[in-house]
């Protein structure tokens, strides 16, 4: 059974002067331990995508379910627990919170699901251990070199044990060889944990890293 | 981590912003904290200082006037004793002691002298003099101060002599007036003939000053009996709650006793009365400017670190923080402000009353702690009410803030 599954999905953004089919008629299955990396020029619909699949924005018509839960008809409460449970999230601008150290700020989600200090220090030492900055732990963001803050992002969005990572131009701020690093990171989690993720990228290498990769071109999928 | 911790290294994290979005809520706080310790301390000082003049109401019949009252005019109009009773059944509030009393010029072995028939419990009570010298041990307490009950245990040095003034002044006694015992050479137990009939000399009492050393007081039974004036008294001296007199006590009693003249002598205190009512209105102004000028304050500060923090709200957004959680930071931080706002705003105000208080005001000045509680639920509240629409703004902000392209 597919994980994710996307039926006829498509968002139009309207102006007084003009209507923009951001997504067009998009359908797509996502199975559960895919990478799949979406591609295409800018202002193709790459990020609306990932968007609409996080229940961030609502899609104008069609149907989005993960695991039977619709994501296209649930309230905004229901969106943030699905978001909270099953979605972690890396961002091209790493996304942390500057006054929290490395632990804290990985240490974040856990305590919107309520657990005790105590598992969420030991979960999120062990995270950071994994993503190998065990060394870095009491770092504030500012403190910490680009790959590292990635690194953060990514143990933060690793510490729920979610089902799908969406990562949003993960590399765009790196350099090649920093990007070479996490991209492999996101490989390792996709084939020892069997997180599903989807990236975007505008990089041709970094897509290659996919086992599956799909291209938008003005709202549709080619 | 949980949201405590969040809040307080937020608020760490931007801590000259927090300065800054405190510094109306402390001011405001201290100016109404300084000014109603000030006012409280004035009106208990009003207070005292009517205590210690005693009766500061006079109810008088109508054509009679305060001399007539003093020099006991033999024809001095009178009023009917029901005017106590009518005054006791009424629902005024601020009368502590009403003092009853029928006063007429008399000649002793030759000597005149004023006779003035008492209710000796009440009259004592209206004495502040007479209890400071012995006939009556307690503490003087400002007349603001909840009414005692007669015969309650008021703590008398001299249970006997307690007993003995205000419970048993027998219709056959009398006590006299320390100039009239000079004079008439008279002490404790003796017999004096007045008007035909024979009193024992009960107690003379201390000098104090006034012309109550000339006087000689009796029963206002046995005085009425013996002038004849059955039911009938010259005055009602009544104890009136400084505050109460400043709020309309007189018109209230004009009201019930229309014909009779009342007058105070409440005026000694007047300007005082006066100011503490223009401090009490001030820092009634002061609220209201501070509930404006502090929820704008914490309200504009709040809504600033919105805006800082939008990419921060979004990220928290986009990890699953619901809306309802992002309400629960902002409050919260705004509940600390609060706090610490209405801790540090009362520690100033107070400090402020404490030094300028003897100073503005020459009296002496102490903290008042119910103030600290009040300044603490003012503060927060208005802090609240300042953040509760930029927390709502703040709700509305879409987890996707941290997104390319969008």
């Amino acid at each position: 059974m597919s994980l994710l599954v996307i039926e006829n999905l498509s968002k139009i953004y309207k102006s007084k002067k003009k209507t923009i089919h951001a997504l067009d008629n998009i359908s797509l299955e996502v199975e559960k331990g895919d990478f799949v990396t979406i591609t295409g020029p800018s202002g193709s619909g790459k990020t609306t995508l990932l968007l609409t699949l996080a229940g961030m924005i609502k899609p104008s018509s069609g149907k989005i379910s993960f695991n039977d839960f619709h994501i296209e008809k649930a309230s905004d409460r229901r969106l943030a627990g699905y978001r909270k449970k099953n979605v972690g999230f890396v961002m091209q601008s790493f996304a942390l919170i500057p006054y929290l150290t490395a632990l804290q700020n990985v240490m974040v989600p856990l305590s919107l699901v309520n657990s005790r200090s105590s598992i969420q220090k030991s979960k999120a030492k062990k995270v950071l251990e994994m993503v190998g900055l065990e060394d870095r732990i009491y770092h504030l963001p500012k403190e910490l070199s680009a790959g590292q803050q990635q690194r953060v992002a990514i143990a933060r969005a690793l510490i729920n044990n979610p089902s799908v990572i969406f990562a949003d131009e993960p590399t765009g701020n790196l350099d090649p060889a920093l990007s070479g690093e996490i991209l492999k990171t996101f490989k390792e989690i996709n084939s020892n944990q069997k997180i599903t993720i989807l990236m975007v990228t505008h990089s041709p290498q970094a897509a290659e890293y996919g086992n599956k990769n799909i291209r938008l071109c003005d709202g549709k999928l080619i | 981590m949980n949201i405590f911790k969040l809040v307080f290294l937020e608020l760490m994290h931007r801590k000259s912003q927090l300065i800054s979005g405190l510094v109306a809520i402390v001011l405001g706080i201290a100016v109404i904290v300084g000014i109603k310790t000030v006012t409280i301390h004035s009106e208990i000082a009003v207070a005292k200082k009517l205590d210690n003049l005693g009766a500061n109401i006079l109810v008088l019949p109508q054509g009679a006037n305060i001399d007539d009252y003093y020099t006991a005019d033999i024809d001095a109009p009178t009023i009917p004793m029901e005017y106590v009773e009518r005054i006791l059944t009424s629902s005024l509030q601020g009368v502590d002691n009403l003092s009853p009393k029928l006063t007429r010029r008399i000649e002793i072995n030759g000597k005149k002298v004023v006779l003035t028939g008492i209710m000796p419990a009440s009259e004592i009570a209206s004495k502040p003099i007479w209890q400071t010298n012995g006939l009556q041990g307690n503490e003087l307490k400002a007349s603001c101060s909840p009414t005692k009950t007669e015969n309650q245990d008021n703590g008398y040095k001299d249970e006997k002599l307690q007993r003995k003034v205000i419970d048993t002044l027998d219709i056959n006694d009398c006590l006299v007036g320390s100039q009239i015992a000079i004079t008439l050479s008279l002490k404790e137990n003796d017999k004096i003939t007045i008007e035909g009939k024979e009193f024992n000399v009960d107690k003379v009492l201390p000098e104090t000053g006034t012309i109550d050393d000339d006087r000689i007081f009796a029963h206002l039974t046995a005085v009425q009996e013996l002038l004849k004036l059955e039911g009938q008294i010259s005055a009602i001296e009544i104890m009136g709650c400084c505050n109460a007199i400043s709020d309309g006590l007189l018109n209230d009693l004009r009201n019930i006793l229309p014909d009779t003249r009342i007058t105070t002598i409440s005026q000694i205190v007047a300007t005082q009365i006066e100011t503490n009512g223009m401090m009490n209105r001030l820092s009634f102004v002061f609220l209201i400017i501070i509930i404006f000028v502090g929820g704008i304050s914490i309200g504009n500060y709040i809504w600033a670190n919105v805006n800082e923090r939008r990419k921060e709200i979004g990220t928290l957004r986009l990890i699953g923080a619901p809306k309802s959680y992002i309400y629960r930071i902002l409050l919260l931080k705004a509940i600390v402000l609060g706090v610490f706002g209405g801790i540090c705003g009362y520690i100033l105000g107070t400090i402020a009353a404490v030094y300028l208080g003897p100073q503005v005001a020459q009296i002496e000045v102490f903290p008042i702690t119910i103030y600290f509680w009040y300044s603490l639920i003012i503060a927060v509240v208005i802090s609240i009410i300042g953040s509760l629409i930029p927390a709502y703004l703040a709700g509305k902000i879409e987890p996707y803030s941290n997104m390319q392209e969008v």
